[in-house]
């Protein structure tokens, strides 16, 4: 396991990762879930770190111009979808069916 | 909600999930089973991002030297061993706390590369591993330090200590005048990562922006 990487952790404007004192603030456990699959994906050079940080900006400055509600994470996790789709890692389809599962209770794990 | 001992395949959840708890899921699960990431190696990168991205932990160091006297002589003493009370792991490097005093100021750098005092301060900042602060800290240390707002009298003994791979600083900044009343929980959320570095003092109200 390599360290925490500057490149994340630092990031600076609008999609500075939320902190408390100094440390990482996570909402709920998703949010950290959410946050280290991303983190993961491009430590596995899926992607580099720039392309996700460009998508987090566009999803943050989208939900700013309509005056979305969505939580960082929120806005994270979109950005996640939208990198993953557009790269054919994981289809729109898959997505949706896959949460309607969760969702639903039919998956648990 | 009823309690299930015994049912494994029973569908029943504690909570309903929120919608983006529900795609989150289903993207790690999808991830999973393309076998492009590990449950196990989700759960170890979020612990690391949660231990080493912050300064928390130096700032407690600092919060219970300036309450407990006695912590202080130790910690000055001999770093490692003293964090490892509050419960910090010194990552094997030996650990050396530098303290702030009216008449000395201390400003820690690298000028080989970029050793840090990890365990206690998390990430360093970008500017701590650039060449110019490499550089200009040893020659020209007060000059680095007005360019950080801090513009320290000529009486001031200002001390620059050079990490290496085996010795880690850690500034102590000085108390600030004002906090005298403050827990030693709100003394630490006044304490700065720049601070710790040296390159800032400990404001007593506001937290000092980078």
């Amino acid at each position: 396991m390599t360290r925490a990487d500057e490149r994340v952790g630092l990031m600076e404007g609008p999609s500075a990762l939320p902190r408390k004192n100094g440390e990482l603030l996570f909402e709920a456990p998703w949010e950290g879930r959410a946050f280290g699959v991303a983190v993961a994906l491009s430590d596995e050079h899926l992607y580099h770190w720039e392309e996700f940080r460009a998508r987090l900006i566009d999803e943050i400055n989208r939900a700013d111009a309509s005056n979305a509600s969505a939580t960082y994470y929120e806005r994270w996790l979109a950005a996640l979808e939208a990198l993953l789709t557009a790269r054919g890692v994981i289809t729109r389809a898959e997505l949706d069916g896959r949460a309607a599962a969760y969702l639903s209770g039919e998956r648990e794990d | 909600m009823s309690e299930d001992h015994g049912h494994s395949d029973s569908h029943h959840h504690p909570e309903p999930l929120s919608p983006a708890e529900a795609r989150a899921r289903a993207i790690e699960s999808l991830l999973v089973e393309k076998g492009l990431i590990t449950t196990d190696a989700i759960d170890a990168l979020v612990q690391m991002y949660e231990q080493d991205i912050g300064p928390l932990k130096g700032a407690r160091v600092v919060a219970r030297a300036w309450v407990d006297a006695d912590f202080k002589g130790r910690l000055l003493a001999d770093g490692a061993n003293a964090i490892a009370e509050v419960g910090i792991e010194s990552s094997g490097n030996q650990l050396v706390v530098v303290e702030n005093t009216p008449t000395v100021h201390n400003l820690v750098v690298c000028t080989l590369c970029s050793c840090y005092p990890w365990a206690v301060l998390g990430l360093p900042p970008t500017w701590y591993k650039s060449f110019a602060y490499r550089s200009r800290a040893v020659l020209e240390p007060r000059a680095v330090l007005r360019d950080f707002g801090l513009d320290l009298d000529d009486s001031v003994d200002v001390r620059v200590w050079d990490s290496s791979a085996e010795v880690r600083y850690l500034v102590l900044p000085e108390r600030p005048p004002g906090s005298e009343g403050l827990t030693e929980v709100e003394l630490a959320g006044l304490v700065t990562r720049d601070a710790m570095i040296g390159v800032a003092r400990v404001a007593a109200l506001a937290r000092a922006e980078r």
